[in-house]
């Protein structure tokens, strides 16, 4: 039994076959092929023989799905790669002097377009063409054959890494869990996996020794990957998959096992997003970021653009919660049109809600355009800024906001001054929502996209834990909501810690919800308050997570793979 | 250079099966086929005779040398190569 580790994403565990897949190879760039006649010759047969080769590997195929539609594709698709039109194209372009590569991509492009132009059944037929122009390409190239295998068993896909058409190309049916061994885990084949449900586990380092059909135990919350795992780890993965499909099919509101509520919230940073949520088992949004509408952009949307998109997330999520947060643009996340280049500093420098000092008309623009969609929806959304440090920023972004006609206005909380005077802050807003990992990074002044200083940046320092209770504390003593939407609330550990405190609303990315929602069902109200009494108690991140693991269920302990 | 107005009979038209049968017999014997009014493309390319979108019942023109040539593709268009 050898064990791969990486980096986990979700908490699932499965068992199965490994079956490989490689990326497309990148676009062939232009490029002079062979100088000489005999080179430019030469070329041409390695040409044909790669056509020649993909189309073999494809019957070959084909004739091992033969009878099933996929094997009819599979038929046509070889056929396809030994097309003596598309392969003469492709000669002459290599004789006039073309790459190779180059050649076979560009004589395939004019039947895509043909195709496409087409439309409906040829249309359909272009995936064909581009999976032939990939395998050739390759070939050529001397990389792997590419693509998702058809998976004929349940399987775990490895993959150097996958690109979207990848992803989107596999079967979703049987992909038990994906393996990669690059990426990371804000990637798209995790961001995608995690939507799905599908472990999946990134930079397994080791994961190019794993072969076809080779069995793995793979566990997403301890980030490892067993090869030929023994009865125990097997037994172990099977009974936690089991619990976890238990644990998604319960969609009950979040609240404590004696009946203390707490608001389960999905955090999203598109209309898109708010639309996947319309049938998901979650209370509302508790983090819209709205800085995507933003990215990428030379000029800021228009109030009406925005509006628009205001629109559809408030009607995708049908009168349930929704908590929008102003643009919070500059440090990690800059503008084209705002973002200042000479700050020495810009994590401390003009950014989120400070951009009103220099650009008032975007702060305007949003809460308007806000404003607008909620009049075109008869539903109100809680609007809080970013980055608020003191008080009179607090009153001054309440003000405008109320004055552009939002009822719910609120403050993120993620500077330790505006943490230490919250009574403050809540006598001039009606929420406030913990961003917990800048609130770790002002504390701990330590830069979060700093991979070597992540210890400092741990949820459960101490002295993190000492600013989340005093806002708590505060939002008790003014009866307001005070919510968390950083990293911490998808943390069913945390979660539990952050109930204690008085929390009372944890948005996450939709996945994790489950989780959270089980942890907190298994603990009273008091339990939650011992549990985060213990955890205060921690000298240091490490001793303070251990304090609340040893006061938590070990049945949420097993299923969730706490530790 | 003989000609021949056939009716497509497979239900489908010409695409994957079909198209792979009739592509694959008419390989390398210089013959052409050409949809109703359409200029006539290689009868041995599948990605031609697909991008021709002849549909079933629909007419087409096959051009070769050789009438023994003519006749095998004939009967193949001739055929529900679909059904079989």
């Amino acid at each position: 039994m050898n064990v791969l580790a990486g980096s986990g994403v979700g908490r699932g565990a499965v068992v199965g076959p490994v079956a490989r897949a490689h990326p497309a190879p990148p676009t062939p760039l232009e490029a002079a092929g062979p100088d000489s006649d005999a080179g430019r010759a030469e070329a041409v047969e390695k040409v044909a023989q790669a056509y020649r080769a993909v189309a073999a590997a494809l019957t070959a195929r084909a004739e091992e799905a033969a009878g099933t539609t996929m094997g009819e594709v599979l038929d046509a698709t070889a056929a396809m790669a030994g097309d003596p039109e598309l392969i003469g194209d492709v000669k002459a372009r290599v004789l006039q002097g073309q790459d190779p590569a180059f050649a076979v991509d560009h004589a395939t492009k004019e039947y895509i377009d043909l195709f496409t132009a087409a439309g409906g059944y040829l249309a359909e037929r272009v995936t064909d063409l581009r999976s032939v122009r990939d395998r050739v390409i390759s070939r050529l190239t001397g990389l792997p054959e590419p693509g998702v295998p058809a998976l004929a068993v349940p399987s775990v896909v490895v993959a150097q890494d996958l690109a979207p058409a990848d992803t989107a190309a596999l079967d979703l049916a049987k992909v038990l869990a994906i393996v990669i061994e690059q990426g990371g885990p804000t990637g798209h084949t995790a961001i995608i996996a995690g939507q799905l449900g599908i472990p999946c586990i990134v930079r397994v380092a080791g994961a190019a020794d794993l072969v076809d059909g080779q069995v793995v135990a793979v566990d997403a919350a301890a980030g490892t990957v067993t090869i030929d795992p023994d009865d125990e780890v097997r037994a172990r993965a099977v009974a936690r998959g089991e619990a976890l499909e238990r644990l998604a099919s319960d969609h009950g509101d979040g609240a404590t096992s004696d009946g203390h509520r707490v608001q389960l919230l999905a955090n999203i940073g598109t209309a898109e997003d708010a639309e996947r949520l319309t049938d998901a088992a979650v209370e509302g949004v508790g983090l819209f970021r709205t800085e995507v509408l933003f990215l990428g952009r030379t000029t800021a949307p228009t109030r009406e653009e925005q509006a628009d998109t205001y629109e559809r997330a408030l009607k995708a999520l049908g009168g349930r919660k929704v908590v929008v947060r102003t643009l919070d643009a500059g440090a990690d996340k800059p503008l084209a049109f705002v973002t200042r280049t000479d700050e020495e500093n810009p994590a401390l420098g003009v950014r989120g809600y400070r951009l009103v000092r220099t650009a008032p008309e975007l702060m305007a623009d949003q809460l308007h355009a806000l404003a607008e969609a909620s009049r075109r929806t008869g539903i109100e959304p809680w609007v809080m800024a970013p980055m608020i440090a003191s008080v009179d920023e607090a009153a001054d972004f309440a003000a405008l906001a109320r004055e552009a006609g939002i009822a719910k206005v609120g403050v993120m909380i993620e500077v330790p001054a505006a943490a230490l005077r919250a009574r403050d802050v809540f006598s001039v807003v009606d929420f406030v929502s913990l961003g917990t990992n800048d609130l770790a990074q002002y504390t701990m002044a330590a830069d979060r996209l700093l991979g070597g200083l992540v210890d400092l940046l741990d949820p459960w320092q101490p002295a993190v834990l000492e600013l989340v209770a005093a806002v708590s504390w505060a939002a008790g003593e003014a009866e307001k909501p005070a919510g968390v939407c950083g990293e911490s609330a998808s943390d069913p550990l945390m979660a539990l810690v952050l109930t204690g405190l008085g929390i009372t609303s944890l948005s996450m990315s939709p996945a994790a919800v489950p989780g959270v929602r089980f942890a907190l069902s298994r603990h009273t109200r008091a339990e939650c308050e011992a549990i985060a009494v213990a955890a205060r108690g921690g000298r240091t991140a490490e001793a303070s997570r251990a304090a609340a693991l040893e006061l938590c269920d070990t049945e949420v302990r097993e299923v969730l793979a706490l530790g | 250079m003989a000609e021949r107005t056939v009716v497509v009979a497979s239900a489908q038209g010409l695409h994957a099966r079909p198209a792979k049968l009739f592509t694959q017999a008419a390989a390398g014997k210089g013959a052409t086929i050409a949809a109703e009014g359409g200029a006539p493309v290689d009868a041995g390319s599948i990605l031609r005779v697909m991008a021709l979108g002849v549909k079933g019942g629909a007419t087409v023109t096959i051009a070769a040398e050789d009438e023994a040539v003519l006749d095998e593709l004939q009967a193949l268009l001739e055929t529900d190569l679909d059904a079989e």
